[in-house]
């Protein structure tokens, strides 16, 4: 039976149990449901439970574990000559067995009695059915390869008695438990709380998986570079290995790439956060409700543009925009109409992020603020405060906490932000203090260092972990430092 | 009644020049409020008369709060709330196109149904009407009237070492009580309140009630309460509200001895409600 099979009928047993359960619970009532302790839905609940959950592990369990052991199996019964030839080969040969067995399959088992047992006999057959063998077959892989089918039959013979056997056995102890007294919808809380355990630590452990690989390539990296250059150096220039060039090792300084991060995204937030909030702050608390409908909405599906249009949005529009303009500047200031600021610029980048990010700021806060209990809102007017006073004095410092969130989770997005960057501020690594020139930043540049075909034993890919691990440690930093800001906040006023 | 005199915009009487500001009065004529499409109020008339305490009092749901927030257009807030009809106070309908509604609700005072301090220290309650409106020029004086504000609400025996902590860390007879000195730190001229003692312990209550006596010398307050005897004590006026209808009003001794409506009698014998 095929394993999606026994998945449905298991299924079937638990739905069935779920109704014995419940029935068998009304029926131990005696029609007066207040005397059970659980309601029939958890007795249900309970049997299907039982009936699905051991026979549901015990599948997961042995469909890890079989391939392993049918193979080791298979291999013992290789020819000696096999047996002294390297790992690596049997390993070859083994995979050989398995889709020659996979092959063998295609054909009935009446049919397989009469197919040859000569490898390159064999070949031509399977190719009929559209399998496609290589050619470095030898005969005992034939008979192997049968012995592997024998072997997966039986063993799916034995899972699938087993797992029906075993999803049966719990559902009859579970129905034959339902009593009057007994505790089913606490139990039931027991398996939800530990579904909902593993569900959280299912995100924590892949946090932490994902820390440690950083932590273990970069480890590598900084084997080759000492940190102190990576952290403090002012040169990026990572001269990738060429034929001429075998052993380029080249300069890996973060600063550059750091400076320029830091000075994009706080151009972005420059822009982002006053005209993003003021718009929560006219959405919340003076736009009439109509409006309120129609802007929102709107703001997000500005939310929802993919960050590469904006990008070429900024390299086609803004950018050379931005060129002219400066250009027709020079031109009245100083009569010379050399533009000032180039196309692709700190600025550019800036200016576009920060339009992206806008609806972020506006419709977080704006959710923020109107979760303000109303009784804020009208005990302030109450008072005689305008509206602008109410939300200055009242709304916003009890919204801070979450304003702060909100900010710290678009301060995260300017920092990661790649596509806009490579188009409107470019990929050079440059150090200046001029926001009309180009400069890029951490990510734009791990980008660069993986696209291509790498492998990671070199510096020049093995950096993109050490600049991840920058950016996980800003970030980082930032919630750390957002978190500080509300804690002090609340101490102030809660 | 004082109909028909003349209106005086408040820049020309700054509000802090009279400690004891002139009462004034109310006037409502066929007052009809509607959430959305359906309708709470029912063609109100009711006067509410100066230097006087009126009680509104009927079942829960039958439109006091409603009515009380229309005297200082608290109901403006509500995006679905409309309000037809003609609310004058001192002869001026505040209705009308060129009031000031911020500078109404500085003149009506108002403390809420459910107690609502600012996330703010105790002092900053207080002192948050006064600010705004620029009341003390010094910090001297915005003390003596936080202090004050506090005294005639009965609670700064109980908060004067800690008026630095937040507001909302008193119990919740405490936040009314400071709801109440908030409202009456700004000076204003009636005072609407929605059922100011429902929190509270019956000494506190007393020390409310005597505050609203001691009110009315300057002041015109409205209250909304669930207490008959409150209701009895406290008002001068009552007016008794049903399935938002005025069934009546009339002088609280009259009303509480020989009410005209049947309703009425129903209502104040618990009968219905
Ligand atoms: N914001 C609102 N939106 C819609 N309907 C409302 C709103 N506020 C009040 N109402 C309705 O208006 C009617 C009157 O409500 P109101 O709050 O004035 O009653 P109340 O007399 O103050 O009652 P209580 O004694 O329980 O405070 C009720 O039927 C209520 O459901
Ligand atoms: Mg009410």
């Amino acid at each position: 039976m095929s394993i999606l099979n026994i998945f449905f009928l298991v299924a079937a047993i638990g739905v069935s149990g779920y109704f014995l359960g419940r029935a068998r619970a009304k029926n131990v009532s005696g029609g007066d449901l207040s005397k059970l302790h659980s309601l029939p839905g958890y007795a249900g609940a309970y049997v299907f439970l039982w009936a699905t959950i051991p026979s549901v592990l015990f599948l997961a369990a042995w469909l890890m574990a079989a391939p392993f052991m049918l193979e080791n199996t298979v291999r013992t019964g290789f020819p000696q000559t096999e047996q002294d030839t390297s790992e690596n080969n049997q390993n070859l040969s083994m995979g050989m067995v398995r889709s020659l067995a996979g092959g063998l399959r295609e054909f009935s088992v009446d049919e397989r009695l009469g197919l040859p047992k000569i490898f390159e006999e064999i070949g031509p057959k399977l190719n009929e059915r559209g399998i496609v063998l290589g050619s470095n077959g030898q005969d005992f892989m034939i008979d192997a390869a049968y012995t592997l089918i024998a072997l997966q039959d039986k063993s799916r013979f034995w899972l699938t008695v087993i797992a029906i056997t075993t999803s049966f056995i719990g559902a009859v102890w579970a129905l034959s438990r339902i009593a009057i007294r007994l505790r089913a919808r606490n139990q039931v809380e027991t398996i939800i709380l530990a579904g909902l355990i593993a569900a959280s630590s299912i995100a924590v452990l892949s946090t932490i998986g994902i820390f440690l690989s950083m932590v273990a390539e970069s480890g590598r990296f900084f084997a080759s570079v000492p940190p102190m250059e990576f952290l403090f150096g002012t040169v990026w220039d990572p001269r990738f290995a060429a034929a001429d060039n075998p052993g380029a090792t080249g300069q890996f300084g973060l600063i550059p790439l750091l400076a320029g991060t830091i000075y994009i995204a706080l151009v972005a937030m420059i822009v982002a956060v006053p005209i993003g909030l003021f718009a929560a702050i006219y959405m919340a608390e003076y736009a009439s409700s109509r409006t309120r409908a129609i802007v929102k909405p709107l703001l997000e599906v500005l939310a929802g543009i993919p960050t590469i249009v904006y990008g070429f949005f900024a390299l086609v529009t803004v950018g050379p925009l931005l060129r002219d303009i400066s250009a027709q500047i020079a031109g009245i200031a100083t009569g010379d109409g050399a533009s000032f600021i180039q196309a692709q610029s700190v600025l550019t980048a800036g200016l576009v992020m920060g339009v992206m990010l806008i609806p972020f700021v506006s419709s977080l806060s704006d959710d923020v603020i109107t979760q303000v209990p109303a009784s804020m809102r009208e005990g302030s007017l109450g008072l005689g405060a305008t509206r602008s006073e109410t939300m200055v004095r009242v709304l916003l410092p009890a919204a801070l906490p979450g304003i702060v969130g909100a900010l710290l989770l678009t301060g995260s997005r300017a920092i990661g932000e790649t596509m806009i960057v490579v188009l409107a501020a470019g990929v050079a690594a440059r150090l200046t203090l001029n926001p009309f020139e180009p400069m890029t930043t951490v990510t734009v540049k791990i980008v660069n260092q993986l696209t291509g075909d790498l492998e990671f034993t070199s510096p020049q890919t093995l950096v993109a972990f050490a600049l991840g691990m920058t950016l996980f440690f800003i970030t980082l930093g930032l919630n750390v430092y957002a978190l500080y800001i509300v804690r002090k906040y609340r101490e102030q006023y809660e | 009644m004082q109909m028909n005199t003349k209106f005086k915009p408040l820049e020309n009487v700054p509000l802090n020049a009279d400690p004891s500001p002139r009462a004034i009065s109310i006037c409502a004529e066929k007052v009809n409020v509607f959430y959305g499409e359906k309708q709470a109020l029912f063609d109100i008339d009711l006067n509410v008369g100066a230097n006087e305490v009126t009680s509104l009092i009927g079942p829960s749901g039958c439109g006091k709060s409603t009515f009380l927030r229309c005297m200082n257009r608290m109901n403006d807030t509500i995006d679905t709330c409309r309000v037809s009809g003609k609310i004058t106070l001192d002869g001026e309908d505040i209705y009308s196109r060129d009031i000031d509604v911020v500078e109404l609700r500085a003149r009506v005072g108002m403390v809420f149904q459910k107690p609502n301090p600012f996330p703010k220290s105790i002092f900053e309650n207080v002192a948050y009407g006064p600010r705004i409106h620029g009341l003390a020029h010094t910090k001297t004086d915005l003390e003596r009237i936080v202090v004050t504000s506090l005294q005639k609400a009965g609670l700064f025996e109980e908060v004067k070492d800690r008026l630095q902590q937040p507001g909302t860390s008193l119990s919740g007879g405490q936040q009314q009580r400071l709801c109440i000195a908030r409202a009456i730190a700004v000076q204003p001229e009636v005072i609407l309140m929605d059922e100011p003692c429902s929190a509270l312990d019956p000494i506190a209550t007393a020390i409310v009630e005597e505050l609203i006596d001691e009110l009315r010398q300057n002041y015109t307050i409205v209250i909304v309460t669930h207490s008959m005897q409150q209701a009895a004590r406290v008002s001068q006026q009552t007016a008794f509200f049903h399935l938002g209808n005025l069934v009546e009003t009339g002088p609280t001794e009259k009303i509480f001895t020989t009410p005209d409506d049947p309703r009425t009698e129903s209502y104040i014998t618990g009968r219905i409600g």
